[in-house]
């Protein structure tokens, strides 16, 4: 639920298409001739794909519609080039895009669902279940998404989890369904976890714990993320860190512990904690890059985009610690619209096993998003950028973004260190709680406020 | 105007001129407002499923909230602070060109001048004042590097000051076009006669010119007022999240697929300007003034 502005890493999309079309020159002399020779490899492998007869299917045009941070150009453009059809992508806002979905379901084909989006999609009956056979990697993504666990640890459900909306007992169920099943909502395809961003050097120490960010220290120099539904979540994590309050579900809060949370953020607005709030990608950025905060609710991409700037800036490892902290984990995934069938079903399914082969893993682990088949997306990565990005090594060499620009100095290691750190971490899961429509109201009393 | 003995060729001719009008505001005015009117009585499941029926619970809600009305007092008070500056801004700008500029070719070129802003998206207009209002912005580091000040001023961004520039910065152009434009026609003589009866400068504003600019002021506000009323990005970004308004309230509410509720809102700003238009309107006639 929120507008993580387009590519991440640069706030110019005409920009950065300039420079996604110069990228195989620039990633060739940057990377040298092996990375050149795993890439050539791998889209041999996606070549093989199409099972429908390309005559057929060069007059098919898939719609992909959703959020900028995962809906993105460049990779709409490669699927188009490995498949042989057209691919068209869409940028809107969550909000929007959901509106978009349930209102006019026949202008998108893929749409682009976060878990909870996926519940509400299916709720209105305006997609149609995926059928896990067809799906080649489906036994290769995480457990995290098809069984709800991970090595053993359990992941939790504050929230709407991925697994959670994962399933649904017929093709065309209305109901989620508690458990494995042939049939899946949505197919998940990038997800990261979230946490707080800090200027190391004004904040004086390092910052493991949500409750920084509430601290009186910081007084106006502190931002949290105004999208309702997941800056309130952020505001919990805060308040639990602080010891002020104990949640049965983050996720889902009673009214009760709505009313606690907003009073609470409005009595902090008024002894002037917060210097502003934030609903964009950039804004955190400017914000941070400006000096008009020193510590704010955070992307991974966005603490990458200042370290750009030359401003020192660190994303918050806030593991886990006595039943508190955490990550606030987010996931985006596909789902197939309901008018989908025939050959543009086929080709959808096409795209939807492209979309798990490698190249866009690859793509989005260059901005710090993960893969939910990782397997696949380290056959597109550099062994120095799996090192970097999943491992949480110290990076062997220097580090480019998607579009060829370094980014990480080599020696430099990813905050919140490997993959599986992080993800374990993960306390709550992005979601539309059941009293939304009373917490929205709240939210809009500690805005008036 | 004339009464029923109206040739009905001539009545064929008038409802010729106004169908362009209607085809355009029909389909994208009247038949939209239905619909979001329609939509503030349905019953909703909470998961954006309308249930159509007759209820008057949005309404209940909206009303009953004290959230409504400090959201209408917050508004009230950009568009208050909003409409003072831009009218003063606004009408001396106007008045300079007028009165001022005797040459009048240079007079429409200088008004010409004043819209050259508006030649790129309002939205640019509006971020290009972060950088300059920010603590580490153009002024803050003027003022500290002339020693006036020794911690920036955080008031400048991110506050209620901002959202009122970026609206004046935005909107005083919709006050000097139709105050210049009624002011121009004020016969000059008339003012030559009142200073040569011996009227003060001050008279001659308070007699002469402001009431026959009444009307420009009038179409003025009612720009002003509804774009205020009716905007919620500007206070967004210029608030930085820091206030809110009825629209931004009503957009939330639709992000969560509260869409009754969302519309009733919708439907009472409606009337509430509705109310404050004609209120202006029956203080100025402003066909009359037009005509005249």
């Amino acid at each position: 639920m929120s507008d993580r502005i387009k590519e991440t890493s640069t706030s110019d999309p005409a920009g950065t298409e300039a420079r996604s079309v110069k990228k195989p020159s620039r990633r060739t002399l940057l990377k040298g001739a092996a990375a050149v020779a795993g890439a050539a490899a791998g889209s041999d492998v996606i070549r093989g794909f199409p099972t429908i007869w390309a005559q057929e299917i060069k007059d098919i045009e898939l719609r992909h519609v959703g959020v900028s941070y995962s809906v993105v150009k460049a990779i709409g453009d490669q699927a188009a080039k490995d498949l042989g059809f057209k691919v068209t992508m869409q940028n809107l806002d969550t909000s929007a895009a959901i509106n978009r979905f349930i209102s006019q379901p026949n202008t998108v084909d893929i749409a682009d669902l976060e878990g909870w989006q996926a519940k509400l999609a299916a709720k209105r009956g305006v997609i149609q279940g995926i059928e896990v056979k067809k799906i080649k990697e489906f036994d290769n993504i995480l457990p995290i998404f098809t069984k709800g666990e991970i090595d053993g640890h359990k992941i939790p459900r504050q929230g709407i989890s991925p697994y959670e909306a994962m399933y649904i007992s017929k093709p065309d169920a209305t109901d989620l369904h508690d458990g494995v099943t042939e049939w899946a909502t949505f197919l998940p395809q990038v997800y990261n976890a979230d946490s707080i961003g800090y200027r190391p050097d004004l904040v004086g120490h390092e910052v493991t714990e949500w409750k920084d960010l509430i601290d009186p220290k910081f007084k106006g120099k502190a931002a949290i993320l105004d999208v309702p539904a997941i800056g309130i979540m952020d505001a919990a994590l805060c308040f639990e860190s602080a010891g002020l309050i104990k949640y049965g579900n983050k996720g889902n809060m009673t009214k009760e512990e709505i009313d606690f949370t907003c009073n609470k953020l409005i009595e902090l607005k008024k002894q002037g904690q917060f210097r502003a709030t934030w609903t964009t990608f950039d804004q955190s950025v400017q914000l941070m890059a400006a000096g008009e905060v020193v510590i704010q609710s955070m992307w991974s991409p966005a603490v990458a985009a200042v370290r750009v700037k030359e401003i020192p800036c660190v994303y918050a490892p806030v593991n886990v610690k006595n039943g508190k902290e955490g990550y606030r984990g987010w996931c985006n995934g596909m789902g197939l619209m309901k008018h989908l069938s025939g050959k543009k079903l086929d080709a959808a399914y096409e795209y939807l096993n492209w979309y798990l082969s490698g190249w866009q893993g690859g793509f989005v682990a260059r901005y710090g998003y993960y893969s939910p088949v990782p397997s696949t997306a380290k056959k597109f990565l550099t062994p120095a950028e799996w090192a970097f990005w999943y491992e949480g090594q110290p990076a062997p060499e220097v580090v480019n973004d998607p579009y060829g620009v370094a980014m990480e100095k080599a020696g430099t290691k990813r905050d919140g260190g490997s993959f599986l750190d992080r993800v374990k971490n993960i306390s709550c899961w992005n979601t539309l709680m059941d009293e939304a429509a009373y917490m929205n109201k709240r939210w809009n009393d500690f805005k008036v406020a | 105007m004339q009464s029923s003995q109206t040739p009905p060729r001539a009545n064929l001719a008038g409802w010729f001129y106004v169908a362009p009008l209607v085809l355009v505001l029909v389909p994208f005015f009247v038949a939209p407002i239905l619909v979001v009117l329609a939509a503030s009585f349905f019953a909703t499941d909470g998961f954006g499923g309308l249930t159509p029926g007759f209820t008057l619970a949005s309404y209940v809600e909206v009303l009953h909230s004290a959230l409504t009305l400090k959201l209408y007092l917050a508004t009230i008070k950009f568009t208050v602070l909003t409409w003072i500056c831009t009218l003063i801004i606004g009408f001396f700008v106007a008045y300079f060109l007028v009165f001022h500029v005797r040459n009048q070719l240079l007079a429409i070129g200088l008004f010409l001048l004043c819209t050259v802003p508006f030649w790129t998206s309002n939205i640019i207009r509006m971020i290009s004042w972060i950088p300059l209002l920010g603590k580490e912005g153009l002024i803050n580091q003027a003022l500290l590097g002339m020693g006036v000040i020794r911690q920036p001023l955080e008031v400048l961004l991110f506050s209620d000051l901002a959202v009122v520039i970026a609206y004046v910065h935005q909107l005083t152009i919709f006050m000097v076009v139709p105050i210049f434009n009624s002011m121009a026609r004020i016969d000059k003589k008339l003012i030559e006669a009142a200073i040569d009866a011996g009227a003060s400068r001050f008279d001659i504003m308070r007699l002469i010119v402001v009431p026959m600019s009444k009307s420009g002021i009038a179409l003025g506000t009612i720009f002003v007022v509804s774009i205020v009323m009716g905007d919620f990005f500007v206070v967004k970004v210029m608030s930085g999240g820091g206030s809110a308004s009825v629209v931004s309230a009503f957009y939330e509410d639709v992000g969560v697929l509260q869409y009754p509720t969302a519309a009733a809102s919708a439907v009472l700003l409606t009337l509430v300007l509705v109310a404050i238009v004609s209120l202006i309107l029956r203080t100025v006639d402003i066909r009359q003034e037009i005509t005249r």
